[in-house]
């Protein structure tokens, strides 16, 4: 298929109906809403189900719904929207059913700002929900990613019967990027041996996330974990650049992953040995690689449009072996390229020191 | 290759749009592209602009503090982009909306009455392909044919009848700037 220039949100939107999207409830929300109101032509058009629900928690439980019924499914919003829909969120884990949710995060917290954002990375990576459950999180940084990711998306969540987030910064939703399409499924329910989805001549089945008995709560935690497990060992996946030789490597997702690239380039043409490790899973996060890559490592800088919410996890990887560094614009500003080459440039001259916050000294420089 | 370009103007003079062609223009000559809006608080009326990279390979940053090459709409964007264009960059003003000349050495300031122009053709809406034709002397790697291509395959149809006029747009601005950089001392 031949390239087209692709807006992200409505690229996402027609890249998750390719994939099969057999049923669509969301609620309006800028930065997102065009992948709401693409879908709400596009969805009818092929006989399949879209619902502008009454609110965000009315479209995660109509999700949660859909998902027991085996349908692909999935919701989409933006940060404050998401936030209201942890508890559905929470219930979908428990009840281990597939669902795929959007996030094109905003500047927060709060109502914040419609300014793209990375801060729901804690929410998206840790839980956000109560209790304890794993979950898939994707994070595109072009319109071909997100395209290519919103089929893996659907995959990873009925592989692995968990929740499976994408999270990207408003940039990356309103940015037009030439990108291909992936070819179209059919919206196909796959009769999963767990759906509740008529139960003609066959045992019922039921669906759901309560188990009153502790114990019984214990081993669905256990088998939970267990198939999180799985997904660390399979589905760790980030991109490299320059990192071979490097003695100083920038980690960044989405959009602040990109706009280190261009000061990584910057800089490498300047002599510096830097390179980029850009995680595309967020969870399960690329621990190994950053381990391995420890051993030839002078120092990390860890840039992100937030105060340092992935920095716990490469400072996990690098277990204080190096000095980790930190570079953040948190409440919707992006970063230009030539804040992060001056961050390069500031650790290729060291000395540094193993710090346990380096958001502190980071925030001892912004506000100096 | 990669050449970073801000057009930027008040909302409803076609700022989106004009990035836009200059993204297919590079999309169908096989170039990587990124476009990318930001709005001021009101669609129409405010300050809008847009950010086009044009490279031929993998694109980092789709946003760009110190461009080589922008448009000025009107005259906020001019005092912007004037003091923050990279050395020796090319910034196109709309003449029509600006009450002063250059202020900084060392650039380009290339003045193209885009406003009357457009209204000569018939239409006062072109004036955004007006200034994109005048971009386009300082931007080899996009022909004029090219955005005009650009305009022919991916305009909708039912806006098919407006391609002679944009046509006209793009030629009259390209012409124009091409006097004005004849002028210019070297």
């Amino acid at each position: 298929m031949p390239k087209e220039l692709w807006k992200g949100n409505e690229a996402i939107a027609e890249a998750a109906v390719r994939a099969g999207l057999g049923a669509y409830f969301g609620y309006p929300i800028t930065p997102q809403t065009e992948i709401l109101e693409y879908l709400s032509r596009r969805m009818p058009e092929l006989g399949r189900a879209f619902v502008q629900a009454e609110s965000e928690l009315g479209a995660i439980n109509m999700v949660y719904g859909a998902a027991c019924a085996g349908v692909r499914v999935m919701s989409t919003s933006s940060s404050p929207g998401v936030s209201l829909m942890m508890e559905g969120l929470s219930y979908i884990a428990g009840t281990e059913i597939p669902a795929v949710l959007v996030n094109v995060m905003r500047g927060g917290p709060g109502l914040g700002n419609i300014a793209p954002s990375q801060g729901d990375y804690y929410q998206a990576v840790r839980g956000g929900g109560h209790g304890d459950y794993p979950r898939i999180v994707l994070a595109p940084a072009s319109v071909q990613e997100a395209i290519d990711l919103m089929g893996l998306s659907f995959d990873l969540a009925e592989k692995y019967r968990m929740i499976t987030l994408v999270i990207l910064d408003g940039s990356v939703g309103q940015m037009m990027e030439p990108a291909e399409m992936p070819p179209m499924q059919e919206a196909k329910r796959k009769g999963f041996d767990w759906a509740t989805d008529g139960a003609m001549n066959r045992e019922r089945r039921v669906l759901s996330s309560i188990y009153l008995n502790p114990h019984d709560e214990e081993q669905t935690n256990f088998r939970l974990l267990k198939r999180w497990k799985d997904a660390q060992a399979s589905e760790v996946r980030y991109k490299e650049y320059f990192l071979d030789d490097a003695k100083y490597i920038v980690v960044g997702f989405g959009t602040a992953g990109r706009v280190a690239l261009s000061a990584v380039r910057e800089a490498r043409a300047q002599g510096i040995k830097v390179g980029l490790l850009r995680p595309i899973t967020v969870s399960p996060f690329p621990y190994e690689a950053l381990d391995q890559l420890t051993g030839q490592a002078e120092a990390f800088l860890v840039t992100e449009m937030n105060m340092g919410q992935m920095l716990d996890d490469v400072q996990l990887a690098v277990r204080g072996r190096v000095p980790v560094e930190f570079y953040g614009r948190p409440g919707g500003v992006v970063p230009f390229h030539d804040e992060i080459l001056d961050e390069i440039h500031r650790i290729a001259s060291g000395p540094l020191a193993v710090q346990s916050n380096p958001r502190e000294s980071w925030l001892a420089r912004m506000t100096a | 290759m990669q050449k970073e370009i801000i057009i930027a103007g008040f909302g409803g003079q076609g700022v989106l749009f004009g990035g836009q062609v200059l993204a297919y223009a590079a999309m169908d000559n096989g170039k990587e592209v990124t476009w990318i809006p930001s709005y001021g608080p009101e669609m129409r009326g405010g300050t809008a602009n847009c950010t086009v990279v044009i490279a031929d390979r993998e694109i980092g940053s789709p946003l760009v503090k110190n461009p080589p090459l922008a448009i000025a709409l009107n005259l906020p964007s001019f005092d912007k982009y004037e003091e923050l264009l990279a050395p020796g960059g090319t910034l196109i003003v709309n003449q029509s909306m600006v009450d002063r000349g250059a202020k900084r050495e060392g650039i380009h300031v290339i003045m193209v009455p885009c406003n009357e122009i457009a209204e000569e053709i018939g239409d006062r809406k072109l004036l955004n392909m007006v200034a994109v034709g005048a971009l386009l002397t300082a931007l080899p790697e996009i022909k004029v044919e090219d955005a005009e291509k650009a305009l022919e395959d991916h305009l909708p149809a039912r806006h098919k009848h407006l391609l002679p006029k944009n046509f006209e747009a793009l030629k009259r601005g390209f012409a124009h700037a091409q006097k004005e950089w004849d002028k210019a001392p070297a």
